[in-house]
């Protein structure tokens, strides 16, 4: 008898505020209307995926001293999305990303606790921690905390959510009429913590929700960020999507979790993935090649370069060779990207060999940099690669992220889910009340797991 | 013509008599099901009710040694989540979550609530309420400034650390304003021909720095439908009349009787506030429907037993018939408030007796204002303010 394959898990990533994102295209919606979320949320459960997925917007980016033009700018709040969502569906996973720098913990564990009673047992959490001072000027802590201390407060702000989570019995309030008892003596358990971050003394008010804690999902990939995920995280969204990275990736990841007392299923690696379908490979190529062009235009081929530079480039033409200046290693043009690079002249040196090799005009080499798609085919050809992916363990499955709002996944879905299906890799259906834990095959919490951390 | 009043509903718990749990209607161990909420707001919806305020607050209700009230209802979930789950469940009715200004971000609750405008299509809002109570404080953890209620006089203005509270949510509601205001309607120009997705010069930094916030950026959401959602806050004395004249649409009032709303009312009115901006006086009533008084006052009875001690409550207490309800409404319509707010002693039997016997019998007697409008503020008869930011723009 053959081994059962082992099965594909899909997160439905709603498209950002970046270049990704086209919005010059006519079929490109809006990203604010809560029609859009809905949208893309069901079409998601028409898939089987196991969970939406939402980042977050904390200031709005600046280029050049003035709020970002050229790319999708504003987005809605994560978690009154999130629960708005949970209004219009019924088995799939919400999952959003929210910051340990810029929440209290009682706070943020009060939501996702509300979040995972109003859905029925299918919040999740995105755990970020965030660095920079331009964020932090919205927020009344001021907000700056150097690296290892942004660390120091998502470790200790996360077992407190935890603690807070455990601190109601699994069936809830005694709430007997009878005797007039809501809470027993001694429910809620009083959590009590004095770290370097956070000193409470506190009683929960929210009962235990469905899935006890909701699932906490993590992206970070410092050393730090390993150190985290290795201790909390039950999914790492990773940007290590090549197959021999990704593999090496998932072998060390999950490498590091038997000393932690944890088991290989206790967590799932689900790396970001972009995809271009076509009825023929080379329909596929026209198509990624055409998407390549609509992300990445002259003004924001420029404007990425402007980045890296650290200076005002828009003289140069995008059609070009790359700018024959010198970076500025001075103060920052840009705030708010996710990827900045110290190394701002080795990357600049790196760039102009990749350029001159392949005789890249600016765009061209843009386009190289960030605007590749992952899976590039027929829907058999994704579907098989998906599958190689997860039965090589190279990964569990992946976060998959369209390119148009709210639209961007309805062709997988159509597509390429029902071939997964074929292979017998991926579910026929939702069993009923299934929490997102158990979609991700998760081990239910263990209560007691968490230190009391205080020192 | 009668007066007429907008009519709201408070949704607290299991209602707002503290035994309403143990009533044999209640269902006490749903208070956190979506069930419960989603019944609760659509019931609401289907009434013709102007808005409901969902209450909240940041800690167990606990009793001298902070341990928790056995007897109380204790565990609820966040207001503005739930308040953001009802919004695509209703068509008109608005949506009121309370707020502490005390512990969250004003960076949060101001994209939160525009969130829950976008989502309602207009018919978002926001209960402001002032200062740090003790639990909360140990719950954060972050703050050494505990008020643990007003000083022995009664008097807001005899407390500093009451008056630096009230400062301190002025800042809260200042930040919000500042933050709905700093993208301007027309900000997004999806330009294909110069590849702007946005004019940059319509998105404006509010650059606030205050004696308790400072808030550089504009806000991440585009501006909402409403332009900017709701502010209401409940008042029992001049400080907070002050503060709801100052930064509110629309004021919780608790009169004592008609004539006490009446002099409410002069009160409010000779506040300093904006120009041209009205503000909307809702008398807050605490309510217990049966079909005959006898019974209401038996249910009224049973309960007090049940919680060993009468009902007190800062609101005014109508336990009675739906007539009885009308006719406290309208002695408050005459005395010029702009609605009532209903705080339904029990949940969700209380609720039912308000949309099934009280709203029709106000409508009837021709007595419900009830404008047709797409939004809560077109509602309220309230104008949609334009940006500050815009108006600075134009003016300069």
């Amino acid at each position: 008898m053959s081994r059962p394959l082992r099965q594909v898990h899909l997160a439905a990533h709603f498209p950002g505020v970046n270049s990704t994102t086209v919005w010059t295209d006519p079929s490109s919606g809006s990203q604010i209307d809560f029609a859009s979320f809905e949208h893309f949320a069901r079409n998601a459960e028409r898939g089987l995926f196991d969970y939406v997925f939402l980042a977050e917007g904390l200031r709005l980016r600046e280029h050049k001293g003035r709020v970002h033009e050229l790319d999708v700018l504003g987005r809605p709040n994560t978690l009154a999305v999130l629960a708005g969502l949970a209004a219009v569906t019924e088995h799939v996973g919400l999952v959003g990303t929210l910051s340990t720098t810029f929440n209290e913990p009682y706070e943020l564990a009060r939501q996702l606790a509300t979040l995972d009673h109003l859905s029925g047992g299918r919040a999740g959490w995105n755990a970020v921690t965030s660095s920079d001072a331009f964020h932090g000027a919205n927020f009344r802590r001021g907000g700056y905390l150097d690296h290892a201390d942004r660390y120091e407060r998502a470790g200790e702000f996360a077992a407190l959510a935890k603690r807070l989570w455990d601190s109601w019995p699994d069936e809830g309030p005694r709430a007997d009429p009878a005797s007039g008892v809501f809470l027993d003596e001694g429910t809620p358990s009083r959590v009590r913590h004095t770290g370097a971050q956070f000193d409470v003394d506190a009683l929960f008010d929210v009962p235990r929700s469905p899935q006890g804690r909701p699932v906490i999902v993590q992206a970070g990939d410092s050393a730090d960020g390993r150190s985290f995920g290795a201790e909390h995280a039950e999914v790492i969204f990773s940007l290590h999507a090549e197959f021999a990275d990704a593999q090496d990736f998932y072998r060390d990841v999950k490498g590091r979790l038997a000393e932690r007392g944890r088991t290989e299923e206790s967590l799932k690696i689900l790396p970001a993935a972009t995809f271009a379908i076509g009825d023929t490979a080379e329909e596929a190529r026209e198509r990624s090649r055409e998407i390549a062009l609509q992300q990445v235009r002259p003004e924001t081929a420029i404007a990425y370069l402007e980045q890296i530079w650290n200076r005002d480039l828009s003289g140069y033409d995008a059609d070009g060779p790359l700018p024959d200046v010198e970076p500025d290693t001075g103060s920052e043009l840009t705030h708010g990207w996710a990827n900045r690079h110290a190394a701002v002249r080795a990357r600049v040196d790196r760039l102009r060999g990749i350029a001159e090799a392949d005789r890249l005009s600016v765009r061209e080499l843009v386009i190289r940099l960030t605007a590749q798609h992952t899976f590039v085919g027929t829907p058999g050809h994704i579907a098989s690669e998906i599958d190689r992916y997860v039965q090589e363990r190279a990964t569990d499955g992946f976060t998959v992220v369209g390119h148009l709002t709210p639209h961007g996944l309805d062709e997988f879905a159509e597509r390429v889910i029902p071939l997964l299906q074929e292979r017998g890799s991926y579910r026929s259906g939702y069993e009923e009340g299934a929490t997102l834990r158990d979609l991700l095959g998760l081990p239910s919490p263990v209560r007691g797991d968490v230190p009391a951390g205080a020192r | 013509m009668p007066e007429q009043v907008h009519v709201a509903v408070a949704l607290e718990g299991a209602g707002w008599h503290p035994a309403a749990w143990r009533d044999p209607s209640a269902r006490p161990r749903e208070l956190v099901s979506p069930a419960y909420w989603r019944e609760l707001l659509r019931t609401a919806d289907d009434a013709a009710i102007a808005f409901a305020t969902v209450e909240d607050a940041l800690s167990l209700p606990v009793r001298g040694e902070a341990e928790p009230a056995p007897g109380h209802v204790g565990g609820r979930l966040d207001a503005v989540l739930v308040a953001s789950f009802a919004a695509p469940l209703t068509r008109r009715i608005g949506l009121i979550p309370t707020v502490t200004t005390a512990h969250p971000e004003p960076f949060h609750v101001a994209t939160g609530v525009q969130t829950l405008d976008h989502a309602s299509r207009g018919r978002a809002g926001v209960r402001l309420v002032v200062g740090a109570p003790p639990a909360e404080v140990a719950n954060f953890g972050r703050r050494s400034d505990a008020i643990s209620g007003l000083p022995a006089s009664g008097r807001v203005e005899d407390s500093p650390e009451v008056l630096a509270a009230f400062r301190e949510a002025g800042e809260f509601a200042d930040v919000l304003g500042r933050l709905w205001d700093s993208w301007q309607d027309d900000a997004i120009v999806r330009d294909v021909a110069t590849g702007r997705y946005l004019d940059a010069d319509r998105v404006h930094r509010i650059d606030f720095e205050g004696e308790f916030f400072s808030v550089t950026g504009a806000s991440i959401v585009p501006r909402s439908p409403q332009g900017r959602p709701i502010v209401t806050a409940l008042a029992h004395q001049s400080v907070p009349y002050r503060f709801a004249a100052e930064h509110a649409d629309v004021v919780f009032v608790t009169p004592r009787s008609a004539a006490d709303a009446a002099g409410i009312r002069t009160e409010l009115d000779a506040a300093p506030r904006a120009a041209g901006t009205p503000l909307r006086v809702f008398a807050d009533l605490l309510v217990l429907v049966e079909e005959s008084r006898s019974e209401a006052r038996a249910a009224k009875a049973r309960l007090d037993a049940l919680a060993g001690a009468p009902l007190a409550s800062d609101a005014r207490i109508v336990a009675g018939t739906p007539d009885d309800v009308v006719e406290e409404i309208r002695a408050l319509a005459a005395a010029g408030v702009d609605g009532v707010r209903l705080r339904p002693a029990r949940l969700p039997r209380d609720l039912l007796a308000i949309a099934e016997r009280v709203v029709p019998r106000l409508n009837a007697a021709d007595a419900l204002l009830d404008a047709a409008a797409d939004t809560l503020r077109g509602r309220l008869g309230l104008p949609r303010p334009e940006s500050r930011y815009a108006r600075e723009k134009a003016l300069s």
